[in-house]
């Protein structure tokens, strides 16, 4: 199939750059994720060809971290901080209304591919708390007032780009 | 920029920072830029003065510099106009930057009063004054207060934290000017690798990511090992929620990291290098590729350093968001592209660390420590502080208190001195009721202890521990047992599982707490955390099991009457644990406008226009939306 055939050729490449390094493993997923947003299958199956890593340490590395994800993330991924600054602060009430809100649960991406909601150690912007962070982006002191306005925000991009 | 390999050539790039951070023609105007200072604003306000200068046409310098510490009061701007006072403004909008701007070209400050001004800038690595104003003091500056006269930075002392907010991240020159790579040259052109190694034993100095070893010990272990080739890593994986030091070093003065590397590798003997940031850190990331990528064209890094038989370099890896990575022998199985479980202790990492290797593993901030010791030598270093913890600590003040961000004092300020003088008391003029430390192996200290100086010691006896230096203040708005029940969690999900005790004790004392906290709390509960505490410390490899029980200890030993109420009594005195509480609308005080029905998601909150509104307790869910929303104190919790 032929995106397969540019999925191998790209997680290939990836793969080139680290000159078959067995201790870049981390650093390889970590690329191959930024690329897709999550870890197919099929790359998993291709790292552990091309650098003769036995698939089940490939998968024990890919399931230890959890910055990666081994199906397919949203589009816009919400990570609300649980940090202990966001704690008490009501960072938990925060997921709670974007759970509530997208009906889905934590970890998990709506039905559409838009969204998917996580929650995140501290991001150092204790300051502010508390925070959520949308993709790149990080929206300070954040009320669950809020949420539907945010919400409503990315589901306009959506269209947009 | 040209190779950096005499004394000379320092001193030339030196020449040419100070120029940029003194200028004799043109105003140079600083944003601090942070993660956080980017959440609160600080780019756009960054693009709104650009724009502003292509408009206006007008000729001043732009900068970008790392953090200034006082985050609540971010996006600030920092303004030297050439022999004038250094002034900062505050929460600087997009709006207020052509005013600004006029304002400073005019010297007429009358419409946006600068928040401060600095006079002269003390260089924490000669310990020289360099006076930014010449001659006389004009007038319109005599009104504004100097920064050490506000209340957040009066008890600072910023040694490590002495670049952030004032240098450029991205440029090595501005680095070079405040002293930077000066003591680099000192140690590799003037010392032997052991009096290195004895002038950081003998300044005291004891890490900085949590344990407070001392460092210059390490570092001896670490040189005496056998092996052809020595490792040096630098943990800047910063787990602790709450706490963001390391984070703020890293963006705002990478060059003190790498140098503090350069220095510790030539005293150990290593040759390689490693930076390893945490996931959630990517301008972090980028500020330390591009520092070391400088000091490689410096010849700073590489091969013959400085013209001796010296060759280091780094690399930088990036975490992959586990926190028990941030132990050293997790990190280093990261390092190696293996999932992060701890190993057992008996096998020395400064013996055997990366592949097997003699490494030597610290912290950001104690690496961060080491050029300063060794331009000013140990003495100087450990006169400030205390006799058991010399130096100074950054703490991230946050949580509950008027003034929150990252505040550098000397060791031995009690905490009171922290919270009261520097935070500025408790927001809103509640009750201080703890403050937790240490992160999820800390624990949390109350108010009968608010006189307790900082320091490693003091803060472990007390049942917490200095961790990397996260302060979050708590009221009597937040809930202990919710604290403690929080922590575990957070450290069930982060167990990396290898010791049953910690993978299934850690969950059993949570679901306890959990019980507690919905009303299902039994007696004996108290007692047998407690017991369980004791089986999963003697029964962990590593520090996360062995210190997980600390929030559960120290909440039990400073509040236990709020668990019994919560056991006893059923109830929760803070109006936290959603189970025990109930919200009720007061007939007299709500005006009936409605905000708390539209925010209400499952129309619990009802009441017509202008007439006081009721909450249905068979339909509400203690999401709390209508309480924040209020904003006539007309919803209460009992
Ligand atoms: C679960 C766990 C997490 C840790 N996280 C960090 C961390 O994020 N940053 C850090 O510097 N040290 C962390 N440490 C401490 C390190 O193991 C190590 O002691 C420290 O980095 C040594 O540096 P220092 O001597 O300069 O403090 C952690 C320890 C444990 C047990
Ligand atoms: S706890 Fe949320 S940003 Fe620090």
């Amino acid at each position: 199939m032929n995106t397969e055939n540019t999925m191998q050729d790209k997680v290939k490449e990836i793969v080139k750059k680290y000159k078959g390094d067995k201790s870049a493993l981390v650093a390889i997923l970590q690329d191959v994720q930024d690329e897709y947003r999550y870890l197919p299958k099929e790359a998993l199956l291709t790292i552990h060809e091309q650098m003769d890593i036995p698939m089940a340490r490939v998968y024990e590395v890919a399931t230890f971290y959890d910055a990666f994800s081994l199906t397919p993330r949203g589009r816009f991924i919400i990570e609300v901080c649980t940090g202990t600054t966001c704690h008490v602060q009501g960072g938990m009430n925060l997921l709670d209304t974007f759970e509530r809100s997208l009906r889905i649960n934590c970890g998990e991406t709506t039905e559409d591919g838009l969204f998917s909601v996580d929650r995140v150690g501290c991001l150092g912007c204790c300051s502010i708390a508390p925070v959520v962070r949308v993709n790149d982006t990080i929206h300070p002191q954040m009320t669950q007032d809020e949420i539907p306005r945010v919400l409503r925000t990315y589901m306009a991009k959506r269209y947009g780009r | 920029m040209s190779k950096i390999n005499t004394l000379d050539a320092l001193d030339k790039a030196a020449k040419k920072g100070r120029d940029l951070l003194f200028p004799s023609t043109k105003i140079r105007i600083s944003i601090g830029m942070t993660t956080n200072s980017i959440a609160a604003g600080a780019r756009s306000v960054y693009d709104a003065f650009l724009e502003e200068k292509k408009n206006k046409n007008m000729k001043f310098d732009m900068v970008k510099t790392g953090g200034m510490g006082f985050d609540s009061v971010e996006p600030i701007v920092d303004v030297v106009i050439p022999n004038k006072p250094r002034l900062a403004f505050a929460k600087v909008t997009v709006e207020k930057v052509p005013v600004l701007l006029e304002q400073v070209a005019r010297l007429n400050l009358d419409r946006e009063l600068p928040f401060y001004r600095v006079d002269e800038q003390e260089d924490i690595f000669t310990g020289e004054t360099i006076q930014y104003v010449k001659g006389r003091l004009p007038r319109v500056f005599s009104k504004i207060s100097l920064r050490e006269e506000i209340p957040f930075y009066k008890n600072q002392l910023k040694v490590v934290t002495r670049n952030c907010g004032v240098i450029d991240p991205e440029n090595m020159e501005e680095y070079i000017a405040r002293g930077g790579y000066y003591g680099l040259h000192k140690a590799l052109t003037e010392m032997k690798p052991d009096e290195i190694v004895q002038e950081i034993i003998d300044s005291g100095l004891r890490g900085r990511g949590g344990g407070g070893f001392p460092t210059g010990i390490k570092w001896r272990s670490c040189r005496e090992a056998e092996g052809d080739i020595k490792y040096v890593i630098c943990n800047g994986d910063e787990g602790d929620p709450g706490a963001y030091m390391d984070r703020s070093l890293m963006e705002g003065d990478p060059h003190s990291i790498i140098e503090g590397m350069i220095i510790g590798a030539y005293a150990i003997g290593a040759s390689q290098g490693y930076i390893y940031v945490r996931n959630e850190y990517p301008l972090a990331v980028e500020n330390l590729n591009r520092a070391v990528m400088q000091a490689r064209k410096a010849g700073l890094l590489g091969k013959n350093i400085f013209g001796q038989k010296f060759s280091f370099d780094i690399k930088i890896a990036k975490g992959a968001g586990a926190f028990v990575c941030g132990e050293s022998t997790a990190l280093i199985a990261s390092l190696e592209g293996r999932a992060g479980e701890p190993r057992a202790k008996y096998t020395h990492t400064v013996e055997h660390g990366l592949w097997d290797m003699p490494t030597n593993l610290n912290n950001v901030e104690t690496w961060n420590n080491v050029p300063i010791i060794i331009a000013r030598g140990s003495k100087w270093f450990s006169q400030i502080g205390t006799k058991t913890s010399s130096g100074t600590k950054v703490f991230s003040l946050v949580g509950k208190t008027n003034n929150i961000g990252l505040a550098e004092v000397p060791m031995g300020m009690t905490i009171r001195d922290i919270v009261y003088g520097i935070g500025g008391g408790i927001y809103n003029d509640r009750e201080f009721k703890a403050v937790q430390t240490g992160g999820p192996s800390g624990g949390c200290i109350p108010k009968s202890l608010l006189d307790l100086p900082v320091g490693f010691d003091e803060l472990a006896d007390a049942g917490s521990m200095m961790g990397s230096g996260g302060m979050i203040v708590m009221d009597d708005t937040t809930c202990m047992v919710d604290i403690a029940k929080y922590f575990l969690d957070f450290l069930a999900k982060e167990s990396c599982g290898k010791c049953t005790p910690c993978r299934e004790g850690i969950r059993r004392m949570r679901s306890i707490l959990e019980d507690i906290c919905s009303g299902g709390g039994q007696e004996g509960d108290i007692e047998l955390l407690k017991e369980m505490s004791d089986a999963i410390i003697d029964g962990s490899l590593c520090a996360l099991g062995g210190s997980a029980p600390s929030p559960v200890l120290s909440t039990l030993r400073y509040f236990q009457e709020e668990y019994e109420t919560h056991i006893k009594g059923k109830k929760c005195p803070a109006g936290v644990c959603k189970k025990l509480i109930k919200f009720r609308i007061l007939d007299e005080q709500c005006n009936g406008c409605g905000k708390c029905r539209k925010v209400c998601p499952t129309r619990a909150a009802t009441g017509s226009r202008r007439e006081p509104h009721k909450i249905d307790q068979n339909l509400c869910i203690q999401c709390r939306a209508c309480y924040e929303v209020c904003t006539f104190n007309a919803i209460i919790i009992e």
